[in-house]
């Protein structure tokens, strides 16, 4: 992010209160895991931990991810009343605090998300001013902004997949702003983040998808949109 | 090539050489730096000014209860209160800018200005600025984008997070911008419009960030009133050329060593000051979630 601030970081956003780390970020969080879920969870599993752990209620950082994952935005005044919406719209969540993860950022938020049959870990970081980082999806290194648009891919590791994935991208003109592939164990699957200044045409996704050896695939565009 | 905003004295020096207002490098800015469109820019500012204006009226009018119960509709009985210490005017200041503090604190929609700590201080000045002078928009949006520079150099050259340079970064640049706004569109110089921006940082110096149970609420909301009440009389002094004599440019990065030598317990930890007086713990004991699993040191999760 070698971007200048803009204006509208020293007069904005616009936001709801209290905090940008702990409403703005936590609300962000929620909006990006939801995309990787695919849709608005039926039931929500949220660990707040270390120093979210205890101070997540008096921030309402609990009203925030809920918010979230409802597809709310940041500003949306709606946030307050999260717990009433959730209700009426048939979410289920229960909430748990964790201390002392001396592993995880300060402000760490960890989703478990349930819709249909899918369900999806997702470990979140407030960095503060409401940037975030996705540190995790299920167990593998994520570590994406949800800033620019993100390419979330797993395949087999096999030689030359990352090359193939790079050229097809680029045959849409996107210019690839940062990628990282990590592997739980060596026959393992890899798992691709591409960060994306711009976004991908549908056919692309679906192109990818149709793959043999791609297993998933997780297109998250711009959250703030 | 547009002006970056690294200090005040280049700032001047471009719009003297170009014989610009002040505003204009922040909009060349913005445009340049941002890829933004002049009308996306006004826009986007009147629509600032707008949620400004709701969280001052939403505040004086709805019921705001903190869910910590600190902040309790302390701005609407402010309004109120049938004496007014100096003037009406003043009275009106101080409830706006707690008002639109008081909104941040029970999760209502407000702009973080620069922060969301601070979020009452520009709400409650040009709202009172505006209807005390009888200003249009257009001159309180260019007010915005003066305050918005002056964020730009702050944020370069010291802090706008209470988390890096304690309150004075946040309440204290908010209070700036303020300032530096309100004397632009009162019609003074730009030495007038930087020499309040210097006044205002000097009384803001050292304060740090204190919160208790580490909420945005005490003392966050009365130092909204208070910022705004400084923003005012830095105002009040810089249009009758009384000089702050260290310039601003100086005066910031006094801020910036101020804050780089601040001990960690007074920056937004919830450690020291007001957070560790005896209040302060009972509170925070009260407010905080105690139903928490703590892992043994040595171990990890999962």
């Amino acid at each position: 992010m070698a971007n200048k601030s803009s204006v509208f970081d020293m007069i904005g956003p616009v936001m709801i209160g209290p905090s940008s780390s702990h409403t703005a970020g936590v609300v962000r969080i929620g909006r990006a895991a939801i995309r990787v879920l695919g849709g608005i969870p039926e039931e929500a599993t949220v660990t707040f931990y270390n120093s979210f752990a205890r101070t997540y209620e008096g921030h309402g950082s609990d009203r925030a991810i809920l918010g979230g994952l409802m597809d709310m935005k940041t500003d949306d005044a709606n946030i307050k009343q999260a717990f009433e919406i959730a209700k009426e719209k048939g979410l289920k969540y229960s909430f748990k605090s964790i201390g002392n993860a001396s592993v995880y950022h300060p402000n760490t938020v960890k989703l478990n998300l349930v819709k249909g049959d899918r369900k999806v870990e997702v470990l979140g970081e407030s960095l503060g001013g409401g940037l975030i980082n996705i540190s995790t999806i299920d167990g593998f290194n994520a570590d994406f902004s949800a800033q620019a648009h993100t390419l979330i891919i797993k395949a087999d590791d096999t030689s030359g997949a990352i090359a193939f994935i790079a050229s097809v991208i680029a045959q849409e003109k996107t210019n690839i702003a940062t990628m990282s592939v990590s592997r739980k164990g060596k026959n393992d699957k890899a798992c691709h983040v591409i960060e994306m200044d711009s976004g991908l045409q549908a056919i692309t996704i679906e192109y990818l998808k149709s793959l043999p050896w791609i297993s998933e695939l997780i297109y998250i565009p711009d959250i703030d949109l | 090539m547009s002006y970056l905003f690294e200090d005040f004295v280049g700032w001047k020096a471009y719009c003297e050489e170009k014989k610009v207002p002040l505003y204009a490098p922040v909009l060349e800015y913005e445009i340049a730096q941002r890829g933004s469109t002049e009308e996306a820019i006004w826009s986007g500012l009147l629509r600032a000014f707008t949620v400004m204006k709701d969280a001052v009226e939403t505040g004086l009018r709805e019921e705001m209860t903190s869910r910590s119960g600190m902040i309790n509709n302390g701005a609407k009985k402010v309004y109120k209160y049938p004496k007014a210490v100096l003037s009406p005017e003043f009275q009106k200041l101080i409830s706006r800018a707690l008002a639109a503090k008081e909104v941040n604190s029970c999760m209502g929609r407000v702009v973080a200005a620069p922060t969301a700590g601070a979020s009452g201080i520009l709400p409650g000045t040009l709202y009172t600025l505006q209807e005390i002078h009888g200003l249009e928009d257009q001159h309180i949006l260019e007010g915005l984008l003066v305050g918005a520079g002056i964020a730009l150099i702050i944020e370069q050259k010291a802090s706008l997070a209470g988390a890096v340079g304690g309150c004075q970064a946040e309440t204290g640049s908010a209070a700036a911008m303020a300032s530096g706004a309100i004397v632009y569109c009162l019609g003074g110089s730009i030495d007038q419009v930087f020499n309040a921006v210097a006044i205002t940082i000097q009384c803001m110096l050292g304060l740090v960030c204190d919160p208790v149970a580490g909420l945005v609420e005490i003392p966050c909301v009365v130092r909204n009133a208070s910022a705004a009440a400084i923003a005012n009389s830095s105002a009040q002094i810089a249009l009758a050329d009384v000089s702050a004599v260290i310039p601003v440019d100086e005066c910031v990065e006094a801020m910036g060593e101020i804050g780089a030598n601040m001990e960690s317990k007074y920056k937004e930890t919830a450690m020291g000051g007001l957070a560790a007086t005896l209040t302060g713990q009972q509170i925070s004991k009260k407010v905080l979630i105690q139903d928490i699993e703590i892992l043994p040191d040595e171990e990890l999760p999962e």
